[in-house]
């Protein structure tokens, strides 16, 4: 297969696991890219791609951002803190309203569910999910994924724990959803009450203690507490939290292997991951910055491959 | 049309050490020069070529590396679907060597302007020829000529030109051959 099956990306749901390898190779390709003297190709020269952050971020904007101006695409930015969407205007109209200057793909982070999905049904142009509310969070997936393939060679047989805040987490969903596809074994790990009570139906195993979870994987993906998202008390203290379910040297040292350990960022150092872990040897996280950048661009540039040249 | 073979695999080795002895006459002891294999059909030619230097012209030292022009083409968005990349395998720097590209077939001239510009992200070299084995001359698009070439061919817009490899299709030769014939 050389191209996607889809036109957007929604979500890592509505990917077949042949476009999932096709993204993953092609990043393949751009990390070599990205780390050449010149780290900049010129594919998306006639494409111009508009990034619309209705929610904060630095890595994922960044991010994106990046991967756009190293395919030469014409990057234009928004913020909802800082436009119009202040004075009442809706979505559809901002979007209608971007997409008239002769924009080809539009990149949204939103904090509605389903907000990408939306905007792909009404307005003319590729859309990227950069996160939408609680539901997906597609690009942090893929790029988890390929950080775990890189390391350990496949994702097939492999197992990954995700521990923290599940019920809040778009990056646990998406990620559930791209490790199974590749064959991965997926369990969550956190308090009951962080863990969606139906997760079991996605096929994923639950854990509520995390020295047992950790024995169990190959990695550990660890995720933050979303406090903005979380409007009751579902833990006592952010303390006791930690001690239950923070990642420490300590019980790093008391298992009987060695782990990997990743984080999709913003860390709360001393909460769900101490700093001694975080910059430890085994932490993948800053690989998954750099990561993050090649299997954009692939994203990237299979879509706008997809979008017809106006002759 | 029956496929015409253009090269057996006798004749294929003949030309690619006189392509050799091309090269040894201007770049000499290779000190300051790269082999860049063009992907994906060009690399099996440049390791042809640098295994011969260092085998038979006892060439001890050549740098070589592996070059995907596939971001730089001019008909993305052109096709049904997105050119897949192959790999680029290029540990070193370009900057002021002698480069001497190297593909298998010489058509429009696209894909060597596209292996120019993806050249350069690497530096900027102090000279850079192109080699190729087969030259479809009359055809060209772009003002692309080669510095060495294996054989020169007549041929028009509806044949191919098919170079065969041992580590690839299991024999050497070259063909030519009508698209309709092979559809």
């Amino acid at each position: 297969m050389s191209s996607l099956s889809v036109e957007h990306l929604l979500g890592i749901k509505y990917l077949q696991r042949e476009d999932i390898e096709l993204i993953l190779t092609t990043a393949d390709n751009f990390k070599e890219v990205i780390n050449r003297p010149i780290k900049k190709v010129p594919s998306l020269r006639d494409i111009t791609i508009a990034n619309l952050f209705f929610e904060n971020s630095t890595r994922t904007k960044l991010s994106f951002e990046l991967a756009e101006k190293r395919l030469s695409a014409d990057v234009i930015n928004f913020a909802s803190s800082n436009s119009s969407v202040k004075k009442g205007e809706t979505l559809i109209d901002t979007v209608n309203n971007i997409l008239a200057m002769k924009v080809d793909m539009v990149v949204i982070r939103h904090p509605n569910p389903g907000a990408a999905h939306f905007l792909s049904q009404h307005v003319d142009a590729q859309i990227v999910n950069a996160g939408d509310g609680t539901h997906e969070h597609p690009t942090q997936a893929l790029l988890d994924a390929f950080t775990i393939r890189e390391k350990l060679g496949t994702l097939k047989g492999k197992r990954v724990v995700i521990v923290g805040d599940i019920l809040h987490s778009r990056v646990a969903l998406s990620n559930i959803f791209c490790l199974q596809k590749l064959g991965a074994e997926v369990m969550v790990c956190g308090p009951t009450t962080l863990i969606p009570k139906h997760i079991h139906s996605l096929g994923v195993k639950v854990e509520h203690n995390l020295r047992r979870a950790l024995q169990w994987c190959d990695v550990a993906n660890m995720l933050r507490i979303q406090l903005e998202r979380q409007e009751l008390a579902y833990f006592p203290t952010l303390r006791e939290y930690s001690m239950l379910f923070g990642l420490t040297k300590d019980i790093l040292d008391s298992l009987d292997k060695e782990i990997l350990i990743m984080h999709p960022g913003p860390i709360n150092r001393g909460v769900e991951i101490s700093s001694e872990v975080a910059d430890g040897a085994h932490s993948l996280i800053l690989q998954q910055v750099e990561n993050g950048v090649a299997v954009r661009m692939a994203v990237l540039y299979l879509l706008a491959g997809k979008i017809e040249r106006q002759s | 049309m029956k496929p015409i073979e253009l090269l057996n695999s006798q004749q294929l080795s003949v030309t690619i050490t006189r392509l050799c002895h091309e090269l040894m006459e201007n770049h000499g002891d290779f000190s300051r020069t790269a082999i860049i294999g063009l992907q994906p059909r060009g690399i099996y030619l440049a390791d042809r070529i640098v295994k011969e230097l260092k085998e038979r012209k006892g060439i001890n030292h050549i740098r070589s590396g592996k070059l995907d022009i596939t971001f730089y083409r001019d008909d993305f968005r052109r096709k049904a679907e997105p050119p897949i990349p192959s790999e680029t395998e290029l540990d070193f720097e370009l900057e002021d060597l002698n480069v001497v590209l190297i593909d298998d077939v010489l058509f429009t001239g696209r894909t060597i302007r596209a292996g120019l510009d993806a050249m350069l992200a690497f530096g900027r070299p102090r000279k850079v020829e192109l080699l190729v084995l087969i030259d479809r001359r009359f055809s060209r698009q772009l003002p692309v000529q080669p510095d060495y070439t294996g054989k020169m061919v007549d041929t028009i817009a509806s044949e191919r030109v098919a170079v065969d490899w041992l580590e690839t299709e299991g024999k050497d030769r070259v063909t030519l051959f009508s698209i309709e014939d092979k559809a």
